[in-house]
């Protein structure tokens, strides 16, 4: 098992370090010369050429390609994503302060999404074709489907605009107001809940169905077990291996996923952030989010991993 | 008598597989759903095919007249901002969210499919190359990834559908390589080989046929997916340019009007939701008709 993981680990850091290096001469190979960029805050002029040569100096934009790689990701170890085109700012404060509210506002609507998912699918399983098993299974489908830019507008419309009951649009830390902060969340996070609960409990459902017509859930049947005995001791173990690769991917995506819900509701969470700096051509910010949203991934993939090596030794020795 | 043989194991071959489909098409249309889901499809390929009959109005122009009309017998889904008939720039939406959901999709699979094929059969360094740019690739969430793309290209049709590819080239990969992985131990691949068969050979009379089966499922949920990406980035504003009437884009003009006119952004997002969902539906059924396994239990 250790050699499994450590195996695991070494490839995890692998795919960060190319994954980093993708972000990097993406940056590089932008049209545009970056030192312009960074001068003129996209302003027109014109700058003599040897005043330019020493600013490529500088900024070290003159030395060969692998030799900046090395001086970039060195300052990302130590915190340093570099300055913002647009507000000049450090990128590492923006993206530090925004963080928590992506982090906040994505647990929520994983944690809510996995336990409501996971029984959600295995009663439709266990009560296959039957009325309960028809609403949820529809409800899943259209969860699947609706694009949530479209529900957060409905939801606007309905609550915010028609009932009145909640604020459209903005975010408030829990911690300054606690009352105001759930109000305004309860709409993004219903967003957010909606695809990962939708997703799961189908997921659940299909994988449990799969399983609960094997062999050996029949022999279990036979012994006289109870229907409980069956489905929680026999038949999840095997269902909810599926979940785990999905949930996994789900994780990953929690500071990233945001992208859509956020820019609807005007959350300053790192996905807008990702969203209106792509727009504004803001490199650095794209740069430095784009690698953490990789970062987050790799590491919840290698969880997933690891969790698989752990419930299934045939993994573990493959 | 030997041709008497391979005449009865010809008409035996014939005879699998006629049953093997009418078993498949009594699965795939058993449901409701999956029915309801082809039926919207080709609908939606009818409207696509014939818009400029059934549109009854230039998606194109505008008429300062009748800005902001609320639906009407004249204009039954109302107009937008600079006077556009809604139900018009639904209709031609049709073809832009096909065009680029199929476009994107069959390129992608081609690319990733190809990509994973020879991954999967050399093994080696090619191998670990492809995929590990395809891991690298998985870890952008597509939505992000695709927003990326489109920056660097900046919108239009053409760079939307290179970044969507990109997003759905590692999903087709990582497929066609595990398949091809598990198949190309078998022994019959084996004795294809010892009979002098070449490599090109056997990709396209064995493998990817045998993949076929998972490669249809995914590539029908896949344009379910690059149909709601698609309209993300045109709600975000970094998609289809205007005026080219785009779903996602109409959802994110109507926000302005949503408390007069709702249905500007009601009707368009309805529209993203019904031609998902067909999709979706129409894999569930495929995917459920497909495998042996499954036939008749989801």
């Amino acid at each position: 098992m250790l050699s499994y993981i450590i195996r695991r680990i070494f490839l995890a850091f692998i795919i960060v370090i190319l994954a980093s290096l993708l972000v990097f001469l993406g940056m590089r190979f932008l049209p545009g010369d970056p030192i312009l960029m960074l001068i003129t805050n996209n302003q027109f002029q014109d700058y003599p050429e040897e005043y330019l040569q020493e600013l490529r100096h500088q900024h070290g934009l003159d030395k060969p390609l692998i030799i900046q790689y090395f001086d970039w990701a060195g300052k990302i170890l130590q915190g340093d994503f570099g300055i913002s085109i647009l507000n000049q700012r450090p990128v590492s404060e923006e993206i530090v302060r925004r963080l928590p509210v992506s982090l906040y506002l994505g647990t929520l609507a994983f944690i809510i999404g996995h336990l409501l998912g996971i029984p959600a699918g295995i009663i439709c399983a266990i009560r296959r074709g039957k009325w309960l098993d028809t609403v949820i299974t529809t409800w899943a489908n259209i969860g699947i489907t609706i694009p949530n830019f479209w529900l957060g507008v409905i939801l606007m419309y309905v609550f915010g605009l028609k009932l009145g009951w909640l604020p459209i649009m903005g975010y408030t830390s829990p911690f300054d107001d606690f009352w105001l902060s759930t109000k305004q969340l309860l709409m993004p996070v219903f967003c957010l809940i909606v695809p990962p609960l939708a997703g799961v409990t189908r997921q659940a459902r299909s994988s449990m169905l799969e399983v609960l017509h094997q062999d050996y859930i029949r022999t279990a049947w036979s012994k006289g077990l109870n229907e409980r005995a069956v489905v929680i001791k026999h038949a999840m173990k095997n269902g909810l291996m599926p979940i785990v690769t999905l949930g996994g991917m789900a994780l990953g995506h929690i500071i990233g996923g945001g992208v859509i819900v956020e820019t609807v509701f005007n959350v300053p969470g790192l996905g807008r952030l990702a969203a209106s700096s792509v727009i504004s051509q803001d490199y650095p910010y794209v740069q430095a989010i784009t690698l953490l949203v990789a970062v987050a991934v790799t590491f919840s993939n290698l969880l997933v991993d690891i969790a698989y090596g752990w419930i299934d030794p045939r993994i573990r020795y493959g | 008598m030997t041709e008497k043989i391979f005449k009865d194991a010809g008409t035996q071959k014939t005879a699998r597989r006629v049953r093997e489909f009418s078993h498949f098409r009594r699965a795939f249309f058993s449901r409701g759903l999956v029915v309801f889901g082809m039926v919207v499809i080709l609908l939606f390929i009818f409207v696509a095919i014939f818009a400029p009959f059934l549109a009854p109005y230039d998606p194109y122009l505008p008429d300062l007249k009748a800005r902001l009309s609320q639906p009407s017998s004249a204009h039954l889904l109302g107009t937008d901002s600079v006077g556009r008939d809604t139900l018009s720039r639904i209709i031609y939406g049709t073809r832009t969210s096909l065009m680029i959901g199929l476009t994107v999709v069959f390129t992608g699979a081609i690319i990733g499919m190809g990509l994973g094929l020879i991954a999967g059969y050399f093994g080696s360094w090619l191998y670990t190359l492809i995929m590990r740019f395809v891991d690298v690739l998985m870890t952008i969430p597509m939505i992000l990834l695709a927003l990326i793309i489109a920056a660097m290209l900046g919108g239009g049709i053409m760079n939307i559908i290179i970044a969507l590819t990109v997003g759905v080239i590692p999903v087709y990969s990582r497929l066609m390589c595990g398949q091809t992985l598990t198949i190309k131990e078998n022994d019959y691949i084996l004795a294809e080989r010892s009979l002098g068969a070449s490599h090109p050979r056997i990709m396209i009379r064995h493998l990817i046929p045998n993949t076929l089966p998972p490669l249809i499922v995914v590539m029908t949920m896949m344009l379910g997916t690059t149909v709601l990406a698609e309209a993300g980035l045109s709600f975000l504003g970094i998609g289809i340019k205007p005026p080219t009437p785009a779903w996602g884009s109409m959802v994110n003009d109507g926000r302005d009007y949503l408390l007069t006119l709702p249905v500007l952004s009601f009707a368009p997002g309805f529209a993203i939701m019904l031609l998902v969902f067909a999709f979706n539906m129409i894999g569930d059924g495929l995917r459920d008709a497909l495998d042996p396994r499954l036939r008749g239990l989801l």
